[in-house]
């Protein structure tokens, strides 16, 4: 069968699946293909699975904290029970809601969907290997969203018991013993959440320190909520090979180690999609492993696109999205580019982490005087009532000394994640210090926080 | 293969001229991009400046102890490709990061581009509603002043914009209140301190004669309508050279530099004519030296040569230095009277006013169009008294009156 459109978006993840609504908004004769269920990595096996399993390892752990004297005033008599397999159903119900959601806008949004792995011919052709045969599909314009996959380590090919992220949310019981290759945020969130869940957790980190992008000050509470926890990390260590499940790594004095575990998961990165599909036929340009692209995602070759994680770091859903948006108003005819001043990024770690902008070290680098404050969550009182008070978290801003504009919001704490939205607003909107501490923050709530960091950084903070 | 011209670049506000503390290289030399060429002395710091460009080395000005005025080529460079002889005004400009290394050397200030106060952060300061319309526009958000703080730009500012045909404006009914502040640096600060140390020093006599260039004109429309391929087309200039140089020859009091330190008048035997020239970068006065050693083409194309230099900001020290009296005409726009500052320390400057026709009274009776000119000149009265600054310019507008004589 042979199909033609206007435009052809290949992978319906947070990036494909916004720029075919948003073109199908747009009254563009849209296709979309996707080989999987629509939603992507994010939907399917990343940011919405994890976040329902992290919630219900913290509802667990929590759970048990009030077991025998109790815990607040509230004791239970008997440890809670965890069916674990209840637990992934109702995790797999999120999915699935979702994944029909999105189906659901596509069709409102008059988008067609075709199940199956693409594979072009040449820029603007592909055949789709459909449960009905080959659909081969033209297209004036493409906009690639192939997004990206786990990266497999040669010597830790995944299978059997080694894990990457999609298997880990997909186990059938808790693992008694899991080892996590790759202290980067996502082995964090997984393996703090089987921690919480019962497992014993060890991490292997190549790096002299846990998630090595962000600085140090901003990863030491949860750090210290690792070692409270009882969690080993062994940091400089180089996992070699697994067999007879146990890993084998060399540690940071050189000696050659090995740990027995019932799992292992190899959180190393993520790779693009860029093999496979017919990439090779399209003569678009490469940008190291990513598709090259510029301000508007367009490629080196005319009327084909490029969004989301295929297109390089950070390889995070709503830039995706953000980009998906740019693209599908681009080919309707309007004046779009994708210029962000910043892209906010959260850890759901424990405690949670946001980096939006730049630390004080990168501004200094890029020759900014700057000026910081730092709010610590311990003198929020919000905080203290939902116990987010401990554990060292804060919120952290970096100006320019000249005149406050505001290059960088970092914060660290229990439910920070949730604060990321108005950081990211407050870059965007170009906000200088004096527009936060202005701004009324109501009380009580933690967003106070970021006023107050804002305050201090003006050398009048009020709470501490 | 083009020549690359390697100026000294400002080195800080109101830095106008630099010791040369060493050179590196020498004509002939092959350099490399980032080699150093040339370490400079100011009060304040040794800077190295280094080779922006690859090629070969043409030619060296000054030596070290030189003091070298900012915006003078120092050193030429073959290049390959064009060099910056197109004078594309960016290129011309010494590499901005080498630039700012050798500030960081010295601790001053970078030169700073005229700026409206309230500086703002490299990308503009904005809301995304007013960076999607800017875009939509075709508005450069990077031109638009912003009016809220720290130079935040609203919405109201790009309809300005925009109403303002994208120049900067504000709606007429508003009072206007930013003030530009212009740093006067480099040459721009040298032309106000030389024009302050003139008219301070010296006090300025002034003499307003007419002249009538009827002959002469006849005479340079002759010469142009006879000239060769090589030759020059001549414009007044020239013959006013010609005949000033015949007039410092008999009044050699004018050919004079005065020091007043030491009570003494520098008198010069041979005649270099300064020839005030408007240049991107502001007033400059290239010098035709030896005018004594040149007939009339010589000194029209050594005229032109120098001031061409200089306007493209080519000329080398040598060529803005050692007038000994100088020549400021403004051509079509040079008005009836005009009060010439005297170049300093000169004692004497011509000024050359515009060329009319008007009815004139001759041979005593009759009225007839004659091609008029007003010369307005200045002296230092200290040195020059009234009266040889009379005989002067009547002696001057004798050769003029009667072109034959310039060339007897």
């Amino acid at each position: 069968m042979d199909m033609k459109c206007k435009l052809l978006v290949i992978g319906a993840g947070p990036g494909g699946y916004v720029a075919a609504i948003r073109a199908g908004q747009l009254g563009i004769d849209t296709i979309i293909v996707e080989g999987d269920r629509a939603g992507g990595t994010c939907l399917i096996r990343g940011c919405i699975p994890s976040k329902a399993l992290i919630h219900a390892a913290d509802k667990y752990q929590q759970m048990a904290a009030h077991t025998g004297t109790g815990y607040l005033g509230i004791s239970i008599t008997e440890n809670p029970v965890l069916k674990f397999a209840d637990t992934m159903a109702w995790k797999e119900g999120i999915v699935d809601r979702l994944n029909g959601g999105v189906e659901g806008l596509l069709k409102k949004a008059k988008v067609k969907q075709i199940k199956g792995w693409a594979k072009f011919r040449d820029a603007k052709t592909c055949d789709v290997d459909t449960k009905k045969g080959i659909v081969t599909i033209s297209a004036e314009h493409v906009i690639l969203a192939n997004g990206s996959k786990p990266t497999e380590l040669p010597f830790l090919p995944f299978g059997g018991d080694v894990l990457s992220s999609t298997e880990a949310l997909m186990l059938t019981e808790v693992p008694d013993k899991l080892v996590v290759v790759g202290a980067g945020y996502i082995g964090l969130e997984l393996g703090i959440a089987y921690k919480k869940l019962g497992s014993d957790v060890t991490f292997i980190e190549a790096d002299t320190r846990i998630l090595a992008t962000y600085d140090k000050e901003l990863t030491s509470p949860v750090q210290k909520w690792l070692k409270k926890h009882g969690i080993s990390v062994h940091l400089g260590a180089k996992a070699s090979g697994w067999t007879d499940n146990k890993l084998s790594y060399t540690d940071k004095e050189g000696k050659a180690q090995t740990i027995a575990a019932d799992k292992l998961l190899v959180t190393v990165g993520r790779k693009p999609n860029t093999e496979g599909w017919g990439l090779e036929n399209m003569a678009v340009d490469l940008d190291g492993p990513f598709i090259k692209i510029d301000k508007h995602c367009h490629t080196s070759m005319k009327n084909v696109w490029a969004i989301g994680d295929v297109t390089g770091e950070p390889m995070l859903a709503h830039r995706a999205s953000a980009q998906g948006e740019v693209v599908a108003e681009i080919i309707a005819g309007k004046k779009r580019e994708f210029n962000p001043n910043a892209i906010a990024a959260v850890c759901f770690t424990d405690p949670e982490i946001i980096a939006v902008g730049q630390s004080e070290t990168q501004a200094k680098a890029d020759g900014i005087e700057t000026i910081v404050g730092k709010f610590p969550l311990m003198a929020n009182g919000r905080a203290l009532t939902m116990e987010a008070g401990e554990g060292g978290g804060f919120v952290r801003i970096t100006a320019r000394a000249d005149n406050h504009v505001i290059v960088g919001i970092q914060a660290v704490g229990p439910h920070i994640s949730e604060l990321s939205g108005e950081f990211a607003l407050a870059m965007e909107m170009g906000a200088r210090l004096e527009d936060i501490a202005d701004t009324i923050h109501v009380h009580p709530t933690v967003t106070e926080s970021f006023a107050e960091a804002s305050l201090s950084a003006l050398g009048h903070a009020i709470h501490i | 293969m083009g020549q690359y011209y390697f100026k000294l670049p400002d080195l800080g506000e109101g830095l106008v001229e630099a010791e040369i503390a060493a050179i590196h290289v020498k004509v002939g030399d092959m350099v490399t991009e980032d080699q150093p060429l040339i370490d400079m002395m100011t009060d304040k710091a040794t800077v190295e400046m280094p080779s922006p460009v690859d090629g070969k080395i043409l030619s060296i000005s000054g030596n070290a102890g030189d003091m070298i005025t900012v915006g003078s080529a120092m050193v030429v460079i073959e290049v390959e490709g064009p060099g910056n002889d197109d004078r594309d005004p960016v290129k011309e400009e010494p590499d901005p990061v080498k630039a700012e290394d050798a500030v960081e050397k010295a601790p001053i200030k970078p030169p700073a581009a005229p700026v409206l106060t309230g500086a703002t952060s490299e990308k503009p300061l904005t809301s995304p509603a007013v960076r999607r319309r800017a875009l939509e526009e075709d508005v450069d958000l990077t031109q638009v002043p912003g009016s809220g703080p720290a130079g935040r730009i609203s919405h109201q500012d790009v309809d300005d914009f925009i109403a303002a045909g994208g120049r900067v404006s504000v709606p007429s009914q508003q009072k206007r209140t930013a003030i530009e502040e212009i740093p006067v640096i480099g040459i721009r600060r040298k032309i106000a301190e030389r024009m302050e140390l003139s008219k301070r020093s010296i006090p300025h006599y002034s003499y307003v004669e007419e002249v009538d260039v009827t002959e002469v004109e006849k005479l340079r429309a002759f010469l142009n309508a006879g000239r060769t391929k090589d030759q020059p087309k001549l414009s007044i200039l020239p013959f006013i050279m010609m005949a000033t140089l015949k007039g410092m020859e008999k009044f050699p009091d004018c050919n004079s530099h005065y020091d007043p330190e030491h009570s003494l008048v520098r008198r010069f035997s041979g005649v270099h004519l300064g020839i005030a020239s408007q240049t991107p970068n502001g007033l400059m006065v290239p010098v035709v030296s030896h005018g004594e050693s040149r007939d009339i083409w010589d000194m029209a194309s050594e005229m032109i040569r120098v001031s061409t230099a200089a306007r493209e900001g080519k000329a080398r020290r040598e060529e803005l230095s050692g007038s000994t009296v100088t020549i400021t005409s403004l051509g079509k726009t040079g008005g009836i009277v005009t009060t010439p500052v005297i170049n300093y320390p000169e004692v004497c400057i011509i000024g050359v006013n515009k060329i009319v026709a008007r009815p004139m009274v001759v041979n005593e009776t009759d009225i007839e169009i004659r091609q008029m000119m007003n010369l307005s000149s200045s002296f230092d009265h200290r040195v020059v008294d009234g009266f040889v600054a009379a005989e002067l310019i009547q002696y001057i507008k004798g050769l003029l009156e009667q072109p034959a004589t310039l060339f007897m």
